[in-house]
Formats: structure tokens, sequence, C-alpha cells
């Protein structure tokens, strides 16, 4: 008797669960679809927001335009004997060279793999082609630096303020004063 | 006999527990400011608990050390009390597979915080710590001083006021001179604190200093742009500690900390623990992360973690 009184209570109960899953589903699809339509993803104008400093030019080296519209372009792989004789390319050398970041028609910009042209400021989209998830990290403020307020406007630091980009490993600082030892104490 | 007539007078007969009165007397006046002292220091003899203050009070206060620190460093210095930032809990984190052990951040949280530099007081603790066995405090050496880091074969470990949710330090004070504050920062009232050192005792992260000596900060290093609760230049026998740069993250916008804005690797992150879309909350939810010590259920908010 008490058995089959349960079994009566638990069937309306599954129903109701049921209803209320599918009204979860129903309710959720729309929702992230309003959240699609809001935020479109158009990858330039997500990461054109961030605020980063004048990139660190060698002094007197930009605009490269300056000396190389006189110049003829030529595009084939060699090393560079009269100009730029001190970048040593540290840097997956065995795979690139020059012109693969450089835009080759206009020396002032960067080139992505997808022939799209970027400004200097923006190096990091094209860092990030082959360091996504470092460029992930870096866009939350996770890798990288970020100065200024904690709650409010902030500056990131370009991968290239750190790294050089011809030879990005992180180079070895002097320490500060280790602190005093207590037998030194007076 | 008239002498002996005087020793039976009653008026004149010194009982034990008299005798006890009239000391407890005398040196009860010997603690006492002397007669000449300035009227500021019967007011902060008298001062009340900072947080047992009225508002008009504690401003009669900030300007009586705005005053006295003024006179005293020879520059106009700004004593705030900025209360908490609502909604706010401060987190930090770490990144141990950046951190070159450089002590950047040491100097610069000196040059902010107004600490002694004479007896030296810092309130990081750089340790270089072995790779092969990892987080061992036992191991741990924080006089290293080569002329390059990082070496090989280490990693480095700054430690530091993890500001724990449930400080061990706050509950031995027999004064109550130190508390978390409602934005999780622990801070100490130096016009408080007695100097017994138990939250030293009790601290495990070695984070809380002593001024054994007269604090020595030479007027041209002095920062002054300070906080009541935080780096206001203390007096002699009190205890002090990492507060986050209190005087600079209260405010909306707050900067960030001195160390964090100095580390040339990055390594120093920090922010609002409930703000979902903080760099904290990312870490706390995406890395790998550790806390110090946790077995001690201390609940630091002072996130180590390997961004890689």
């Amino acid at each position: 008797m008490n058995r089959e009184h349960s079994r009566h209570r638990l069937v309306p109960g599954i129903a109701v669960l049921a209803a209320c899953l599918v009204a979860g589903v129903a309710s959720s699809a729309p929702l992230q679809e309003k959240g699609k339509a809001a935020k479109p993803y158009v990858a330039h104008a997500q990461e054109k927001q961030f605020a980063v400093p004048t990139p660190p030019f060698t002094p007197g080296i930009f605009p490269c335009s300056e000396c190389h519209k006189e110049m003829k372009s030529n595009p084939t792989r060699r090393e560079l004997k009269e100009e730029h004789t001190n970048i040593v390319l540290n840097h997956a050398q065995g795979q690139r060279w020059c012109l693969d970041c450089h835009d080759i028609s206009n020396r002032d910009k960067l080139r992505l793999v997808s022939g799209e042209k970027i400004g200097f400021d923006e190096s990091f989209r094209l860092c990030g082609q082959c360091h996504g998830d470092k460029f992930r990290d870096w866009k939350v403020g996770v890798h990288g630096k970020r100065t200024g307020m904690w709650n409010g406007e902030k500056q990131y630091l370009l991968c290239v303020h750190c790294h050089n980009p011809h030879d990005p490993g992180f180079k070895p600082l002097a320490p500060m004063p280790p602190p005093t030892r207590p037998e030194n104490v007076k | 006999m008239p002498n002996q007539e005087s020793r039976d007078n009653p008026a004149f007969r010194m009982s034990r527990r008299k005798m006890m009165k009239g000391a407890a007397a005398v040196l009860g006046a010997l603690a006492l400011p002397e007669r000449e002292a300035p009227a500021s220091v019967w007011e902060s003899f008298f001062q009340k608990h900072f947080r047992e203050m009225s508002k008009p009070e504690l401003e009669k206060v900030l300007a009586r050390l705005e005053k006295e620190y003024s006179e005293k460093y020879r520059k106009a210095v700004k004593v705030r009390a900025t209360p908490p930032v609502e909604g706010v809990l401060y987190g930090y984190g770490l990144d141990l597979s950046r951190c070159i052990g450089c002590r950047r951040c040491v100097y610069a949280c000196v040059q902010e915080n107004n600490p002694s530099r004479d007896p030296q007081i810092h309130y990081i603790r750089v340790l270089q710590l072995n790779k092969e066995r990892g987080v061992d405090l036992e191991d741990a050496e924080h006089y290293y001083n080569p002329s390059k880091v990082p070496e090989k074969g280490h990693f480095y470990m700054p430690v530091q006021c993890h500001q724990c949710e449930n400080p061990p330090c706050t509950k031995v004070c027999p004064v109550q001179a130190t508390w978390k504050e409602r934005d999780g920062i622990v801070v100490v009232d130096y016009n408080w604190c007695i100097g017994c050192r138990y939250c030293m005792a009790a601290c495990p992260y070695g984070a809380r200093h002593f001024n054994w000596k007269k604090p020595g900060l030479p007027a041209a290093e002095m920062n002054p742009e300070t906080h009541y609760l935080g780096n206001r230049p203390r007096p002699v026998g009190v205890v002090e500690k990492c507060t986050y740069c209190i005087q600079r993250v209260r405010n909306t916008p707050g900067r960030y900390t001195a160390c964090v804005e100095i580390c040339p690797v990055g390594a120093r992150k920090f922010g609002n623990l409930l703000d979902p879309e903080s760099e904290i909350r990312y870490i706390i939810e995406n890395k790998r992360v550790f806390i110090l010590k946790e077995d001690l259920n201390t609940r630091p908010k002072f996130y180590y973690f390997y961004a890689t």
C-alpha cells in the first residue's frame, strides 16, 4: 500500500523534472544566441583596444621606409652583409627570415601570414600566430605585464618590450643586494 | 621620647599597603609623558583605538600626524585613512615559472612603504629553491648573490604577507592592535601596538617585522603619500608588515602595488577576488595554483601559480 502510494507520487515528480529540463534547455538556447549577436567575433576590433606604449625601437631606426624607399626590394633569402648586421636571428632561424614578418612593399608595417599588414604597435598579433597559448594569457593579463590601475585603465606591455623579437629568450639580470645577515646587524 | 611618639602616631605609620599604593602612583606618574612634553604627545597618549574613533576624532589624529611628520621630514606629508573599496577582496598571484629572483620587488617595496633602512626591514623575502627538491622550505636560501640570476637548477619564491582569511597573527594580539579589514588586508595600528611580538611568533610566513631601534628613514627617501594603517612612519617598538600597498590600492581607480609595478618579468598579479573578470580570478580558475602551508588552514589570499 505504502509503496504504491509513493510510486504514484514519483510519476508526477519525474514529469515535473522533465518539464524543467526541457524549459531550461529551451530558455538557454535563445540566451546563447543573444550573447552571440551582441558580441560578434571580430578579431581586430577585439584586439585593437589594448593600450600599449611605443614599441622599443632602436633609436633612429624608425620609420624604416626612410632608407628603404630608395632601395629596390630583393626577396631572395640571404645573409645581410651591409646593414642590420647586429641582428642575429635566434628565433627558429632555419625556418624564417626577415620578410616573413616584415612587409616587403611597406617596410613600416609587419605582415601576418594571411597577408594582412599591421602596425608595430600591434605586433602581439604577429607573435600570437605561433604562440597562441601565451597570446591567450597575455590578453587576460596573465602572461606579460600590465601597469596602471588595478581597477581602472591599464597599459599592456608588448611582447617585444621584454623579448627581443630576433632573440626572444629572456636575458639574465644582476640581482639587487641580498638582505643583511643577522650576524652583521649592529 | 619624641621619636617613639611620632612613630606610634597613626598619621605617620607606614603600612605595607600604603607603601605599595605610593610606589604604584610614583611609577604610574613616571610612565606619563613629561609635563613639558608637546601637546601632540598628550594627544597621542589619549588617542582611542582606530576602529573606535569617530570621524572628527580620526580627522584630528590625521591632522596631528601630518603636522608631526611634515616637520620631521621637512616636506608636505599626507596621511590618509581611506576606507575599503566596497565589493573588493584583494588577491595576489605570483608566477613561479616566471620569477627570476632579481629582488627588484624587495627594493621597490622599501621605496614605497617607508620601512627602516637601518636597521634593515624588508617585507619581501625571496627564497632560492632547488628545482630538484621543489618547494622545500628547509632547503631555501635567501642570501644568494650571484652576478646574474636566474641560476641554473634553481627557482625563486618571494614570500611576503599572505593576507590570510584566517590570520593567526591577529588572534594572538593581546590589545587588538592588528586586525583584518573588510577588503581582506591585515593591518596594524602603530599607535596601539605594544610591541609584544606575539603576532610575529604566530605568523607562519615570517611576514611581520619589528622595529627594534628607532627606524632609520632618511628624509629624502621618505614617501609622503601615506596611509594611517600602512606606510606612515613608524615609531620604535612596533610591528609592521606588507599591506598590499594600502595607500595605493584603496582608491577608485587604484594603482597596482609597488612590487607588481616593478617586476621585470611580470610574475606578479593583483586584483579583486570578487570580480570574475579579474586576472587573479582567471589564474585561480585556469592555472595550477597552490597556497603556502595550506595545512595550517590560514587560507592565504596570496596564490602561487605556474603559468606554463
